[in-house]
């Protein structure tokens, strides 16, 4: 069994690590790229959502390097994630791969099922098993979230912050030739070092900015075009409201009651949105109420072509954002998007921040 | 002054209307449903409506925004779920949200929550907190209520037999669906897929319904097939389709199509609908292994009718053309 699994960010990094600590042989799809995408494009529906087209393409990317075994976490709606893994199968079937998929379902489908899913991953034997293998994924996801929000604080402070570019970029290349977690954990622990000791500006006061909206999006640098890196250029502190992180922390560890942090989201949010909708739609909103509480100077929300939770939240932002007097921006994604225009646009935004905070100081 | 409810004419109109006005009209409140979509209407709610959204919640919103100044109360439900452990489409979810923060200067919306996830205690409450706006005695709701629950299964079940609901009470005289068998003959049989408010809308879909019944076709919808082989066919999906629309259109798709009642398949698309963009796949994957003719029709508010003109009638010439051949092959197999 050579698993893969499709990418989000840097929990591949988790993930590889975590597997190949388990004994598993697992191979990551190569870094998403122009030619992922091409490859999901080219086979997907074409009206399907982007994550699906580069799951695709990260699929396909790595079955060429041998996996035969796909791993995929499934929900039941009402966001058509939900129903990824039955199309994805599809697609993969029509192009010839007969590819295995694990997907783990909630437990509400039965808990059989998943039981059955996680010991065959986990390699366990028991309930021991399982819950010494989680605590091990979760402390390499943590660290590993931990290094992406490290390195998006140094950015925005940095003398250069294209060291910062160079570290991570570093972290990655070197990801690809470690095995197992105990190597991971010392490069991990060598790079946040390295992020330590760049150099800061003193006296330097960043727009801050929160990155709210549809949870791939957010998390998946080469969808959301880099917006982490090139707002941290223009010297903006990013904070994102989603990372595998609190996603864990909400949907496993603290099951079933959710986490605090998402919980208190919820709370915001119920003067606009009592219910849910879906996906991430109502901590969108709630998030945008978080950052406008923490004193944030403004946030951009990111979803993907057509996401129905999230544009559900994006006319109820509208009204946030009037009645807070707080800018939201809204980025949409999909395979068309030129980087051009998109960066334009965030650096009017961040023009207009500044311009909205030089006002208020000096009247 | 007597109490006037606006209902507008959108969304889960076409599947609920009768009950909700039986109601309504039994707790002695007037109920006042917008005029047919038209383009007045489209431009209104084009107009207030985020750019993202699906042209049908469009059209909604434009709806709304013709009650506002005519009636006391717009009731808008919030549909999270009709069926235990399924649910709606998320715009569903959020449709009053979406309406309340988009259109300026409404009366007050009526949104009760509708959740049959978990139990269907949860619709004693909204049925309560619907009531709750006219009168005080719980007594009369209840019983308002279930008449018009009773009365509406009568139509549902006429539906079944061929008659869409709107059509048994003389209501929507124009949409031409009613069909009289044995009167006319009809040449063909075409399964016209989608959701009920895009396929029994007929200004934005174009109207498609009449120009399939100009070739003497026999049109039928997914409301037509009987709930029971819906759900039957539906659970053979390979994972359990939690959309209970996703239910009824790929349930009555697969249970047509393995009975091979029809000749072909007209899917009708709101464009950057999420719940077609799936259904789609499946049905089409289906069509495609029974060698059914398949087309997908994308409206949205864009949308030529010339353009869709062509495309039904390229797709009805090449069933005739299978008609001559022995192998009822089309040209793209």
């Amino acid at each position: 069994m050579k698993i893969t699994f499709p990418h989000m960010g840097n929990v591949y990094i988790a993930g590889k690590a975590f597997f190949e600590e388990l004994g598993q042989e697992v191979i990551p799809p190569p870094r998403c790229s122009r030619k992922t995408l091409e490859i999901g494009t080219k086979y997907s529906q074409e009206t399907i959502c982007l994550p699906l087209k580069i799951m695709i393409g990260n699929f396909v990317e790595s079955i060429e390097k041998g996996a035969d075994t796909v791993l995929l976490t499934g929900s039941c709606g009402p966001c058509r994630f939900g129903y990824y893994s039955i199309l994805e199968e599809n697609i993969l079937r029509d192009l010839g791969h007969n590819i295995d998929f694990i997907v783990l379902d909630p437990i509400g489908e039965g808990w059989k099922p998943l039981k059955e899913n996680i010991y065959r991953i986990f390699k366990a034997n028991n309930i021991k098993d399982v819950i010494a293998a989680g605590r091990l994924g979760w402390q390499l996801i943590k660290k590993a979230d931990y290094i992406i929000h490290l390195s998006n604080q140094k950015r925005a402070y940095a003398m250069d912050s294209y060291l910062v570019d160079l570290i991570i970029d570093n972290y990655y290349r070197k990801v690809e030739e470690t095995f197992g977690e105990k190597d991971m954990m010392e490069l991990m622990d060598e790079t946040i070092e390295a992020l330590n000791r760049v150099k800061i500006k003193k006296d330097h006061k960043p727009i801050r900015i929160g990155l709210i909206g549809e949870i791939y999006t957010i998390i998946e640098p080469f969808v959301n075009l880099e917006v982490e890196r090139k707002l941290g250029h223009m010297g903006v502190l990013v904070e994102k409201s989603l990372t595998p992180t609190i996603w864990v922390d909400h949907h496993v560890k603290n099951f079933p009651f959710g986490s605090k942090g998402e919980r208190k989201k919820h709370q915001l949010a119920k003067p606009y949105l009592k219910t849910l909708v879906g996906g991430h739609g109502r901590e969108t909103v709630g998030s945008a109420i978080y950052y406008r509480n923490m004193g944030f100077d403004g946030v951009i929300q990111l979803l993907p072509l057509n996401c129905m939770p999230e544009i559900v939240a994006k006319s109820i932002l509208n009204t946030v954002s009037k009645d807070l007097d707080f800018p939201i921006m809204t980025l949409i994604l999909d395979e068309m998007t030129g980087e051009a225009g998109y960066l334009t646009r965030l650096e009017a935004f961040v023009d207009l921040l500044k311009r909205r905070k030089e006002e208020v100081q000096y009247g | 002054m007597k109490n006037k409810v606006g209902i507008p004419r959108g969304m889960f109109y076409y599947d609920y209307y009768l009950l909700w006005k039986e109601f309504f009209n039994n707790l002695d409140v007037e109920v006042v449903p917008s005029p047919k979509t038209n383009k007045d209407i489209l431009n209104k709610g084009v107009h207030t409506c985020v750019d993202e959204a699906c042209l049908p919640v469009k059209v909604f919103h434009g709806h709304v925004d013709y009650l506002k100044d005519k009636v006391n109360y717009i009731f808008i439900p919030k549909f999270i779920s009709i069926y235990p452990k399924e649910y709606c489409c998320p715009k569903h979810l959020g449709l009053p949200d979406m309406v309340r923060h988009s259109i300026e200067g409404l009366p007050e919306i009526i949104d009760p929550e509708i959740n049959l996830r978990k139990s269907d205690k949860t619709l004693k409450k909204a049925v309560l907190n619907t009531g709750k706006y006219f009168t005080k005695s719980s007594k009369k709701i209840y019983r308002a209520f279930n008449e018009a629950y009773n009365q509406f299964f009568k139509d549902v079940d006429l539906m079944s037999r061929g008659v869409v609901p709107i059509n048994a009470v003389g209501l929507y005289d124009d949409l031409s669906f009613n069909i009289k068998e044995g009167n006319e003959t009809f040449k063909r049989k075409i399964l016209f897929l989608g959701h009920s408010y895009n396929i029994y809308d007929d200004y934005i879909n174009m109207n498609i319904v009449s120009k399939l019944k100009k070739r003497k076709t026999k049109v039928i919808t997914a409301e037509m097939v009987d709930e029971e082989s819906i759900r039957y066919y539906a659970s053979k999906l390979p994972k359990r389709m939690f959309w209970t629309h996703g239910q009824r259109i790929v349930g009555a798709a697969y249970a047509l199509i393995e009975r091979r009642s029809i000749d072909g398949i007209i899917y009708v698309s709101a464009f950057g609908c999420g719940l077609d963009s799936v259904l789609m796949d499946l049905v089409e994957r289906k069509a495609k292994e029974n060698k059914i003719p398949f087309t997908l029709l994308t409206i949205d508010e864009q949308t030529g009718e010339a353009g869709i003109n062509t495309r039904i009638e390229a797709f009805l010439d090449m069933l005739e053309w299978r008609d001559n051949n022995e192998d009822n092959f089309s040209t793209y197999g």
